[in-house]
C-alpha cells in the first residue's frame, strides 16, 4: 500500500468517527488542527486503525506519534 | 454479534437518517441501524449521530439514568452501552465521574452523581488491588480474609447506592487478567492470583444474591471470547483501560440486556420454524421417517440439540411456539409421533402451520398467547423469511442463523433475548399455566356464555400486602407488564420493599385460583395517601398480568382495594392514566370502575386524572370469592 492509499483509508476513518465529510488528511496534519479530534477520539481513530489493516501499535508510539505521515510511516513498517 | 445481520449500506443510510427532516423519524432509523451487526467504527459513528439528536426520543423510547462507578477508565465503554440500548429502545443517558473518584462521589452529597440521580448504578470493580495485597504465599484463611474484606467493603458501597438513590444495583464480576505463576498448579494454590479471583467471583455472587443485586458476568464473557479480546495490555498501560475498547461493543449489549431485562423488555417467547430448523428435511416431502432428526447423524444430532436448548429455555419460562408453513395435518403428529423428538406437542403453547403469510401468523401468535409482538423471538433457517419478517414487523427480534445448524444454539444463547433479573415460581411454572390457559379456552367454548364461563371457572382470589418471598415477583410484575399497566412507573427491588415497610402505604398483591389451578400472583397494586389530603388516596400503580384479563379481577381487586382505604379513613381514590404504545387496553379501566375523569389535573408523564368517591361507591358483585384476607 502506497502513503497515499493509507492517508485515504486515515480520512474516512476519521470522517466517519467524527461524522464529519469535510475532513482532509495531510502527512503533515496533527491532531490539534482537526476540530473534534480530542485525545478520547484518538484512541478511538488508533484502535479503528488497528482493526482495519489488522496491526498492532507499540504503546510508546501511541503516545509519541507526531503527525498523521508518523503514523502512515508506521502503519506501512507493520505491514511490511 | 453474529446474530444480527449486516448493514451493508451502514453509512449512507446514517447519512439518510441524520438528513430526515423529522425528529421521529430520525430516532426510529436510527433505532433500526443499531438493530444491526455493527463493528467498533460503526458503533461510535451510530453513537455520534444520536448524540447529536437534540430532541426528545418520544413515543416508545424510554429513558433510563446509569452511573458507572469504576476504579479504571471506562470512557471507552459510553458509545457501546448507548447503542445497546438504543437496539432495545432505552434511552440510556450514562454518567461516569472523574477516575478514582467514585467513593468520593458516592458520599458526597452534593456530587455530580447525586445530580444525576441515577436509576442503575453499576460498580465496574478490577481484582487488581485485591491480588496485589496476596502473596502466593498466602494461607488459605489469610486469602479468605481478604477475599471477605473486599466483599464487605464492596457491599458497603451497594448499601450506600442503595440508600442514596433507590437504584438498582449491577456489579460487574471480575475480569481474570492474572497470568499463570505455577501453570497448571495454580487451582491448587490458594494464594495464585488466578485461584483467588476464581473465589473472589465465587464470593461475589454469593453475597450479590443475598443482597439482590444483580451482575454483569464480563469473567464469563471472557471465557467466551477469550481473554485477548477482552483485555489489552496496551490499553492498561496507556489509560488504565480494563475493558479493552475493542470488548466495548459485547460490554454495551450485554450491560444494555440487564437494564432491559430489569425494564421488562426481555423476550417472552421462542417461536420455532419447522423444516430445516426443529428438524431436518421437509416433513411434507420426506415423511415422518424421512426427516433428519437425532442420534447416530450428525445434523440430526445439531436439530435434537436445538430441541433441548428450547426445552431447557421453556423450563426457565420462556413460552415456546411454532409457525410454520406446512400441512397441520402432517406437523401436528410429529411432536408426539415421531420417537426421537424431544419436544412434545405439550411443550408448544401456540402451534400455527398453514400456507398463509409468517408476518400474519405471527401476529396471530403474539394475539393467543395476549403477549406483545416485541416479546417475539422467530428462529427460521430460511433467509428469505427472516428478512421477511424484519421488514414488516421489526420489533420480533429474528436471528441471523448461521448456514450450518450445528451453531443454531450457539446464534440464539448469544443474543441473550432471554436475560433474566429473577427466577420466580412464576416461571417455573410458566409454561404449566399456558397448558391450565387452554382448558380453560375449551371451558369457555362449551360455555353458553361469558358470564356461565366464569361462574363454571370457580374463581377465588388471595390477596394481602407485599409479603417477603413474594417480593421478587412483585416487583418483576411492576417491571415487566406492559399492557395492563396504569402508569408504567417502574421500581427497582428496593422501592417496592420500602413501599411494603411504608406505615401509610397500602400494598396489595393478588392471586387468582380456579378449578384449573393457581394463576399465581398476577396483579398488585401500590395505594398512598396524597400528602394534601389525608382522606384522599392515591394509586401510585396497578398491573396486571394478561394472562387474566376478562376475568373479572380488577372488579374485585376494586373492591378490595376500596375496602381497604376506608378501613384507613379514606373517602375518595384518585388515580392516575399515563398512555404508552402498549397501555391502551386498559384506556376505559377507571371509567368501567366508576371513576371520573379531574379534568384539571394532569398527572406528571401526561395522561388523565381520575377520582372515586368512596361514600357512593357500591362493592361490584363478581364471580370470584374471596379465598385468603390479610389484617
Amino acid at each position: 500500500m502506497t502513503d497515499q492509499e493509507i492517508l485515504c483509508v486515515f480520512t474516512q476513518i476519521l470522517r466517519d468517527l467524527l461524522l464529519d465529510d469535510s475532513i482532509v488528511l495531510s502527512m503533515e496534519t496533527r491532531r490539534q488542527d482537526v476540530p473534534n479530534w480530542d485525545s478520547f477520539n484518538y484512541i478511538n481513530f488508533m484502535v479503528a486503525v488497528e482493526i482495519k489493516f489488522g496491526v498492532k501499535f507499540k504503546v510508546a508510539d501511541i503516545e509519541s506519534f507526531e503527525n498523521v505521515g508518523a503514523i502512515v510511516a508506521e502503519t506501512k513498517a507493520l505491514l511490511r | 454479534m453474529s446474530w444480527l445481520p449486516a448493514a451493508p449500506d451502514f453509512r449512507v443510510d446514517l447519512g439518510a437518517a441524520l438528513e430526515s427532516p423529522n425528529p421521529t423519524d430520525r430516532f426510529e432509523r436510527l433505532a433500526f441501524l443499531a438493530q444491526h451487526r455493527l463493528g467498533y467504527l460503526e458503533t461510535l459513528q451510530l453513537d455520534r449521530a444520536l448524540c447529536r439528536q437534540t430532541l426528545e426520543p418520544g413515543f416508545g423510547f424510554t429513558e433510563v439514568r446509569l452511573a458507572i462507578l469504576a476504579s479504571s477508565t471506562v470512557n471507552q465503554l459510553s458509545p457501546a452501552i448507548r447503542v445497546g440500548g438504543l437496539r432495545r429502545r432505552l434511552m440510556i443517558d450514562v454518567h461516569i465521574g472523574a477516575y478514582g473518584q467514585y467513593r468520593q462521589d458516592l458520599f458526597d452529597p452534593h456530587s455530580s452523581l447525586h445530580l444525576f440521580a441515577p436509576q442503575f448504578v453499576l460498580f465496574s470493580m478490577t481484582a487488581q488491588d485485591t491480588i496485589a495485597g496476596i502473596p502466593p504465599t498466602a494461607t488459605s484463611a489469610e486469602v479468605d480474609e481478604t477475599i471477605d474484606r473486599s466483599i464487605r467493603e464492596l457491599r458497603s458501597l451497594w448499601q450506600k447506592a442503595r440508600e442514596n438513590f433507590n437504584a438498582t444495583i449491577i456489579q460487574q464480576t471480575f475480569l481474570d487478567i492474572a497470568e499463570p505463576l505455577f501453570g497448571s498448579y495454580d487451582r491448587l494454590v490458594p494464594g495464585a492470583p488466578t485461584q483467588v479471583i476464581t473465589q473472589l467471583n465465587d464470593q461475589l455472587s454469593k453475597t450479590a444474591a443475598q443482597d439482590s443485586v444483580l451482575l454483569l458476568d464480563v469473567a464469563r464473557a471472557s471465557q467466551r471470547h477469550g481473554i485477548d479480546t477482552w483485555f489489552d495490555v496496551g490499553s492498561w498501560l496507556h489509560g488504565k483501560l480494563e475493558i479493552a475498547p475493542e470488548a466495548a461493543i459485547f460490554y454495551g449489549d450485554m450491560l444494555a440486556r440487564v437494564v432491559a431485562a430489569q425494564r421488562g423488555l426481555s423476550k417472552k417467547c421462542l417461536v420455532f420454524d419447522l423444516d430445516n430448523t426443529l428438524w431436518g428435511g421437509v416433513i411434507g416431502d420426506d415423511g415422518l421417517e424421512g426427516v433428519v432428526l437425532g442420534q447416530g447423524n450428525a445434523a440430526g444430532e445439531a436439530h435434537l440439540a436445538l430441541q433441548r436448548y428450547a426445552k431447557q429455555l421453556k423450563e426457565r419460562g420462556v413460552i415456546l411456539a411454532v409457525c410454520s408453513k406446512n400441512d397441520p395435518a402432517i406437523a401436528e403428529p410429529a411432536f408426539n409421533d415421531h420417537p426421537e423428538m424431544l419436544l412434545k406437542w405439550s411443550d408448544i403453547s401456540a402451534f400455527v402451520a398453514n400456507w398463509n403469510d409468517k408476518a400474519e401468523n405471527l401476529k396471530d401468535i403474539a394475539a393467543r398467547l395476549n403477549i406483545g409482538l416485541d416479546s417475539l423471538v422467530f428462529v427460521d433457517d430460511n433467509p428469505v423469511e427472516r428478512a421477511r419478517i424484519r421488514q414488516s414487523l421489526p420489533m420480533v427480534a429474528v436471528p441471523e442463523l448461521p448456514v450450518d445448524v450445528a451453531h443454531y444454539v450457539r446464534c440464539i444463547a448469544d443474543a441473550g433475548y432471554f436475560e433474566a433479573v429473577a427466577f420466580t415460581s412464576e416461571d417455573r411454572r410458566r409454561t404449566e399455566q399456558y397448558a391450565a390457559n387452554t382448558e380453560r379456552q375449551s371451558l369457555f367454548q362449551s360455555s353458553g356464555s361469558l358470564d356461565d364461563f366464569l361462574r363454571n371457572l370457580q374463581m377465588s382470589v388471595a390477596f394481602g400486602p407485599f409479603a417477603g418471598p413474594d417480593l421478587v415477583r412483585v416487583t418483576q410484575l411492576f417491571n415487566k407488564t406492559n399492557q395492563f399497566n396504569t402508569t408504567t412507573r417502574r421500581y427497582s427491588a428496593e422501592e417496592v420493599a420500602q413501599f411494603a415497610a411504608e406505615e401509610q402505604t397500602v400494598t396489595l398483591q393478588f392471586r387468582l385460583l380456579d378449578k384449573y389451578g393457581d394463576n399465581g400472583l398476577v396483579s398488585a397494586m401500590i395505594l398512598r395517601p396524597d400528602p394534601e389530603q389525608v382522606e384522599t388516596f392515591e394509586i401510585d400503580n396497578w398491573v396486571m398480568s394478561c394472562r387474566v384479563f376478562g376475568r373479572q379481577l380488577e372488579f374485585e381487586a376494586m373492591n378490595i382495594a376500596v375496602e381497604q382505604a376506608r378501613r384507613r379513613g379514606g373517602k375518595a381514590l384518585r388515580a392516575d392514566y399515563i398512555p404508552t404504545p402498549k397501555n391502551g387496553v386498559i384506556s376505559e379501566l377507571y371509567s368501567s370502575l366508576g371513576f371520573s375523569t379531574l379534568n384539571d389535573t394532569t398527572p406528571r408523564g401526561g395522561g388523565t386524572c381520575w377520582f372515586l368517591d368512596l361514600t357512593k361507591y357500591s362493592t361490584r358483585s363478581t364471580h370470584i370469592s374471596r379465598s385468603g384476607e390479610a389484617k
